[in-house]
Order: C-alpha cells, then structure tokens, then sequence
C-alpha cells in the first residue's frame, strides 16, 4: 500500500516535470500572434465587413439597385433606408419618400445606420438584382455616432472614382 | 454598524430565503453577477460555514433579452441572426435548431450539399466551444496559460470559418432552406489539415493539464453527479455523459445526415468534474471524426432551397433538437399562418445542467463550487435568453 | 574625536548607506521583476508580451508605476480606515529589515550579527499580519476569505521552511547568512543544495508558498475571490501590495541562494554578481511555476503542508543532525 502511495506520489511529481517542460518549450518557441499596427492579419478578404452598394458593370458610379425596398424590409433591425422622389402634381414641389416610389428606378438617397447593422445579410439575400455585398472593411472606426450613418450611395461614387484610375479597363483605340 | 435589511433596501423578493439568520457562524456571501468565474453574467447566493457552503442559490435574469418575445416581432427570416447571439460559443447548433424547426414546420427539404456542409460547420464550431471551455475553466483554476494555447487553435477554426461564412464569433450562416453562401474552393483541404493539427495538439493537453497532478486534486472527486441525479433535473449533454448515460441527441434523434456518420459517444461513469472533462475532451476526436467523413463525402449539387420572400409556413407547430456542446439544443416554433411566428421556444441546456448546481455544490468548499461550475459548462446568456 | 564616536559613525554611516543602496535596490528590483514577468508570461503563452512602451517594453513598469500613482485612493465607507491603511505600510516594512543581513559580498557587512537568518525568518512571518489587515479592514467578505486563507496558509508552510533552514545551519554550525556561505565553496558540489537537496526542495516549495505565488496564491485566488485580500484596494494601495510581493520574493530567493547555492561563491567574477546571478535562476524558476500550474486547493494545500512537508523536513533535519554530527 505504501508502494503504491508513493508510486502515485512520483506519477504526480512527473506530471509537473513534463508540465514545465512544455510551458518551457513553449516559452522558445515561435510566437503566434500578430503585432498590430505593424503588421496586419492576410484573411481580411473573406470578413463580412459593411454593408455596400454594388455599381454596374459598364457605369461604376451607378448602383445596381432599383429601389425597390426589398433589403429594408428584410433587414432585421431596420437599419435601411431608401428615399426615392414621390410622383408630384403638376406644381408641387418634388419630396422624398421611402422605397417604392411609382417611377423610381434608381435611389435618390441610400442611407445605412451601421450602427444597428448585425451583419446578417439577410438584405443581401433578399436584393432581386444581387446589388448589395459585404464589403472587407473591419476598420470601421470613429469616435462619433453619427459617422456610422453611412450614405452608401456617396461610398459607391467615391469606391468608382478611386478605381477609374487604377483597373478599370482604358477604352481600346479604334 | 446599521442592520442591513436587503429586502427593505432593494425589495428583491429572491432575497427573501437568505435571510440574515439568528446564527454567527454562518456568512451570506453573493458571488455577484461581477465574478470572474460565473462565466457570464450570474449570480449564486451562498450560505457559507468557513468556507464550507451550506446551500447555494443561483439567481438568474442578469442577461436577459427577451429573445422568445423578439421572435414574435420579427419575420421567419429575420429571426435567424438572434439565435447565433443565443449561444455565442456554439452558434451554429441554435441556427441549425430554429431553422431546422421552421423547415419542419413548413416541410422544406434542405439539398445534400447543405446538410454536409452544416454538420462539417457545426462540428468545427462544437470543438471551437470545447476548446475556449476548456481554457476558461482551467483559468477558474488558476492556469493562465492553457487558455492561450486553446486559442491559438481555436484561430485556426476561425480563420476557416471566416472563410466560409464572413463571421468569427456570432454566425448568421443558415437559412430557411440550406445555408447562406457555398464553402470555399479550399474548405475540405484545411479542414483536413486542421483536423490533422488538432490530433498532434491533444497529447500536449493531456500532458500538461489532464495527467497533471495539481489539476487531477481538484477534479477528481469533484460534485459527483449519480445517473438519477442527472436525469431528474434534465441534465444533457457531456455532464449527463459524465454520469454514465450515453445519451446523444446525434444518435438517439438524428437529424439532417448525422445518421450516415460512424463517430463514438465518449461517456464516462464516475460522474465527478474529471469525467465530465473527460468527456469533452474526447467530443473534440469524436467532432474530428465526423468532420473527416463530412468534408471527404461532400456532394456536389445546390446550397439552399429557395423560399419565398414572403414567407408563410402553414399552421402548426413543429420542434427541433440538436446536440449543442452544452446539452440538448431545443426550438420549438409555432406558426399562425402569418410573416411572423406566433411563439417560439427555446430549451437552453445550460438551464437544466445549471439547476444541478445547489445539489451538487452543497456541502463542498467554494473553490470546489468554481470547480463544478466550471465542468457544468455554463454560457448565461444562453441560459437567460 | 575619540575612538568611539568614531566607531559609531562609521558603523551608522555604513548602515545609511545599506539603507539606502537596499531601497534603490527594491525599487529598481520591483520594476525589473514586473517587466520579466510579463515577458516570461507572453513567451509562455506564445505571445511577444509588453512591446510598445519603450524598447521590448521596458518601460512599462514605469508606466504602471505612474498609472498607479494617479488614481484615486478610495477608502470602503463601512471599513477600519486606520486597519485598511496600515496594512500595506506592514506590507512593506519588513522586508527592508530583512534585507539587512543578505549576504551579497564578503567584504560589505554593514551589521554584523551571528542570528541573520532568525531575523529574515522572525520578519518575513510579519507579512501574514498585513494581510489579515487588509482582509478585515476591507469590510468584504471575499477580503475576508482571503485573509483568513493567508494566516493558515503561512502558518502552515512557516513550519517546514524553518526546518529546512534549520538543516543548513545544523551543517554549517552558524545562523549568521554570510558564515554559512563562507561554508560552502564555488562548484556545485560544494553547495548545500547538492548536499541536502531534500532540504532545498521543501525550502523552496515553502517559499513559493509563503509569498503567496502560484500554485499556492489562495489568498489573492483571482479567480475564485476575485482579488482576495487586496480587492477593495486601488491605486498605489494595490501598488505596495504588489511591490512587497516583489520584495519577499528577492528576499526568500535571497535566502535560498545564501543557504542552498553558495551564495557569493563563484570562479572568475567578483561575489555580488554571482549572488544576483542565483537570485535571479531561482525568481525565473518561481515565475514559470506561476505560469505552468493550476491553483491547488485549500485544504489539499494545508495536507502538503501537515502532511508531507513538515515530516519529511523533520526527518531531514535529524538526518543533517546526524551528519554533522559525523563532521560531514
């Protein structure tokens, strides 16, 4: 029985050796993380980042998009919102009105609140024109809330000029 | 000093059974909704003699967000993002259970090439579970470092599922139908590749923490849990595994395609804290296993079957389950023939397992309770709702 | 001028300047330690630790120190004010007593007394009455568990250090530190250590556990009571605690050199570096004991000690009573 007690006693003793043998090991050993802001992390191109409008093909500028309402609706925390210009009388002044509007094709204003946004995708799920996407952005920072109420279509305008230059394909010479 | 009457000061009628007793050898002490070992947002009443407890209390509804009530005001489809905010740890077993129920209920069949993809998914997020249980529990103990290792594998199953769904903690990845967007073109490579890594990882676990002495003394023997214990207070999972009874929800009412897939049911019968880690130890080879067999027989063909945009699942009521890695994951959905669901259910095992607690903490020191806390596996929000 | 005044400067001036060399060199300690700490931490668990404030972080500590400094002092309403606040002044106290008759160099004794070792160990026992202090004073009841785990847990453990210390002084026939370190020679078969290695074993399982470090930190258990005894302290309350901490740890690490490895004894360089240099292998060995190990808990704790430890340390001590005896 005494054996047996101080069999069990050297096990123990053992298993600590082998537990500092490892944090020893571990303590040479490479170091895994990545040091922020000098270095970055290379899986960004996967993340679900915000929310953004998709442009046409031929006009980078213009989105996709027909207001017709759809992702605003499915959006679960209504953070959406699309004004499009309400058919006015003869005379009136034209006034914005939230997606669908009779006549509207295109949106006049596209404001996402990223501040409610879960990103879920069920907005993107539910556009008929697969005119919305994930953006790759997670460093959407600011010190103030108003900064999150994205214009999306402005995003759009200023993602289309900052390509113009760069990879959009020139125009062949005939 | 001034008597302090809790019930006057706060008028907390949960309070009311602690009251401050006639005897000066008994302290009431609040692990408070602020401890570092409650993981989460919880609150155990304790009756201490020394530091022997004599009863114990857990007061709940620190964390509670109305998830049931939410469900009522929002669509079918629109629900789904609360659910991987339900349980955070293993987000995908609550996806699978809510929209599994409402395919049920509407008697949607979901393609192959989902079903494979949700169990490979979901077991990758079942050992990413187990991996941060099983470093925040031995933190509760006082080993600050197993918990890193823990998570520097556990970066691994987040890079692969940012991959596949965008997210890395709170997925958003089924739908009413299949799942959201098709797995990348390299998904069966590194999960291979993962599975092969997390193999090589287990023996230095074992090495370090589970043969250690230190950690067998305050495991072994630990809130022994009896089989009819267990059953008495709905007890699932790997804590009823612990105990004796091989009772897996995988096996016993299986779903979507587990019925193809040869895997063990770790369970082990001496119903204290080491076999209850035991247990889920051995569920990261046995997820390993069924991830192997998912990714290797994927099929080809589409991700999802299409819904309608308005939704409408006729009358009824339908209720899934899956195995979560706390338990039994239950939803059960009731539909009235509209947009919305009329009520939906939710049955959190962290619930049942919580309520084993004042049993099995009763006579045992506090460090013991940290201890049984930790192996019960607890995620309050989970259990809050 | 007589012959006796000028005695009696000569030893205050020496013991001022003791006193003084020995604060700058807790102080300068205790940052050191608190930035090899973090690091032994961070490469342990595979992370790079402080990085930015200054080169390899070594400013850090600085930086905490200075963080400390600037908050506010909160005292609890319902508390002993006068208990709350003398306990980290306890705290910290002793442990420049103790530093007194360390052995760094042959050549520097400032006080010369034959019962150096009697007065670390009388002093470094103070450390447990600071902690029942500040666990009382606290008005918290998980203050309170922590203290009353302290005052068991040092009690328990002072048993078989003194034991253990005793064996050495037995051997070496002095209680004066810098006798017996004259005893042992340069290699290390000529150490105590390699002599009696029972003795430095429980020696240093002793001292791990009178400074309350892990696996044997209950009373500040930050896990399971939160902070302990030092929970409802902010600032540099916290600050003196941790700092004393520090300073025990030189000092047991200090002991164990003197009585276990030689000391200042050393080929090639001069004394004091090979005794910062022992020092220095003991406190690394203690900081990866923190980082490898679990907690252990109360009781089982109390069992090694009453158990395990104080026999074995009694039946060493006879053995070592024997052999020098025999002239070993």
């Amino acid at each position: 029985m005494i054996f047996s007690k101080i069999k069990d006693v050297l096990k123990g003793l053992k298993s600590l050796a082998t537990g500092l043998g490892i944090t020893g090991r571990a303590f040479c050993a490479k170091k895994v993380t990545v040091i922020y802001p000098q270095e970055e992390v290379d899986n960004l191109s996967t993340f679900r980042g915000m929310v953004e409008l998709i442009g046409k093909e031929d006009a980078p500028e213009e989105p996709m998009c027909a207001a017709c309402g759809n992702c605003a609706k499915a959006c679960p925390s209504n953070c959406i919102t699309i004004l499009c210009p309400i058919p006015a009388k003869e005379g009136e002044a034209a006034q914005m009105g939230p997606a669908p509007q009779k006549g509207a094709r295109t949106p006049g204003r596209f404001i996402m609140d990223f501040s409610l946004c879960c990103l879920c995708g069920q907005c993107i799920g539910s556009c008929a024109r697969n005119g919305l996407q994930f953006s790759n952005d997670p460093y959407v920072v600011s010190f103030n809330r108003k900064d999150f109420q994205f214009d999306l279509l402005k995003r759009l305008h200023s993602q289309a000029h900052d390509r113009s230059d760069s990879d959009l394909p020139k125009a062949k010479p005939e | 000093m001034p008597t302090l009457d809790p019930i006057a000061m706060l008028g907390d009628r949960s309070s009311v059974r602690f009251e401050p007793g006639p005897t000066e050898d008994k302290m009431i002490l609040n692990m408070g909704p602020q401890h570092p070992s409650t993981h989460g947002v919880l609150r155990i009443m304790l009756e201490l003699d020394g530091e022997y407890i004599l009863r114990a209390e857990p007061i709940l509804g620190y964390v509670h967000r109305m998830h049931e009530w939410i469900a009522e005001q929002k669509t079918y489809m629109q629900f789904i993002p609360n659910m991987g905010r339900v349980d955070y740890l293993h987000a995908m077993a609550w996806n699978w259970a809510y929209v599994g129920a409402v395919e049920r209920l509407a008697g949607i069949e979901v393609p192959e090439r989902a079903e494979y993809i949700r169990v490979a998914v979901t077991e990758l997020n079942r050992i990413s579970s187990h991996l941060v249980w099983w470093g925040a529990y031995l933190l509760d103990l006082g080993a600050f470092t197993p918990i890193l290792y823990a998570f520097d594998d556990r970066e691994q199953i987040l890079d692969i599922l940012q991959d596949v769904t965008g997210s890395r903690l709170t997925y958003s990845y089924f739908t009413i139908g299949g799942v959201y967007n098709d797995v990348p073109a390299d998904f069966r490579e590194r999960c291979i590749k993962f599975v092969s890594r997390m193999r090589s990882q287990l023996p230095m676990y074992r090495d370090l923490v589970t043969s250690n002495a230190i950690l067998r003394g305050r495991c072994e023997g630990i809130g022994e849990l009896t089989a009819e214990v267990a059953r008495r207070y709905g007890a699932t999972g790997p804590v009823l595994r612990g105990s004796g009874i091989a009772s897996d929800t995988r096996t016993s009412e299986p779903y979507g395609v587990y019925d193809r897939f040869h895997f063990r049911i770790p369970t082990y019968t001496e119903g204290d804290a080491m076999a209850r880690y035991r247990v889920r130890l051995d569920e990261l080879e046995t997820s390993c296993e069924i991830i192997e067999q998912a990714v290797a027989n994927l099929p080809e063909g589409p991700i999802a079957t299409k819904i309608s945009r308005n939704f409408k699942p006729p009358k009824g009521e339908a209720s899934m389950a899956v195995e979560g890695a706390r338990g039994k994951v239950l939803v059960h959905v009731r539909s009235d023939g509209g947009p919305k669901p009329y009520r939906v259910k939710l049955r959190a095992p962290g619930f049942s397992n919580l309520s084993l607690f004042p049993e099995l903490a009763q006579g045992t020191l506090i460090a013991d309770a940290v201890s049984i806390l930790g192996s019960l596996d607890l995620v309050i929000p989970e259990i809050d709702r | 001028m007589n012959a006796f005044s000028l005695l009696f400067t000569y030893t205050a001036a020496r013991l001022v300047l003791w006193m003084v060399l020995m604060f700058a060199f807790v102080g300068l300690n205790a940052l050191v330690l608190v930035w090899v700490e973090r690091k032994v931490a961070g490469y342990v668990q595979l992370r790079p630790g402080p990085l930015h404030v200054g080169p390899q972080g070594l400013l850090q500590p600085l930086a905490d120190a200075v963080k400390l400094m600037g908050k506010q002092l909160l005292t609890p309403a319902a508390g002993d004010k006068v208990l709350f606040w003398a306990a980290p002044l306890l705290a910290f106290t002793p442990v420049m007593v103790c530093f007194l008759p360390m052995p760094f160099d042959p050549r520097f004794n400032p006080l010369p007394m034959n019962l150096g070792l009697v007065l670390i160990l009388a002093f470094s026992g103070l450390g447990v009455v600071s902690l029942c202090l500040a666990g009382w004073g606290s008005n918290n009841k998980w203050s309170l568990l922590g203290a009353a785990r302290a005052v068991a847990q040092s009690v328990a453990y002072e048993v078989p250090l003194l034991l253990s210390a005793m064996a050495v002084a037995i051997c070496a026939g002095s209680l004066d530190l810098y006798t017996i370190v004259g005893r042992q020679g340069g290699w290390p078969w000529q150490w105590y250590g390699v002599k009696n290695p029972l003795a430095f074993v429980i020696f240093l399982i002793c001292a791990v556990a009178e400074t309350n470090r892990a696996p044997f930190d209950l009373p500040e258990g930050e896990s399971e009571l939160t902070a302990g005894f030092h929970t409802e302290y902010s600032g540099m309350g916290f600050g003196i605690f941790f700092l004393a901490e520090y300073a025990n740890m030189v000092i047991v690490s200090g002991v164990a050199a003197a009585l276990f490895l030689g000391g200042w004894q050393g080929p090639f360089l001069p004394g004091v570096w090979w005794f910062l240099l022992k020092i220095y292998g003991i406190l690394l060995f203690i900081i990866w004991l923190r980082w490898t190990f679990p907690r252990v808990r109360f009781d089982q704790l109390l069992n090694l000690s009453w158990k395990w430890l104080t026999p074995l340390a009694l039946l060493d001590f006879a053995l070592a009573v024997v052999m020098a005896g025999m002239r070993i």
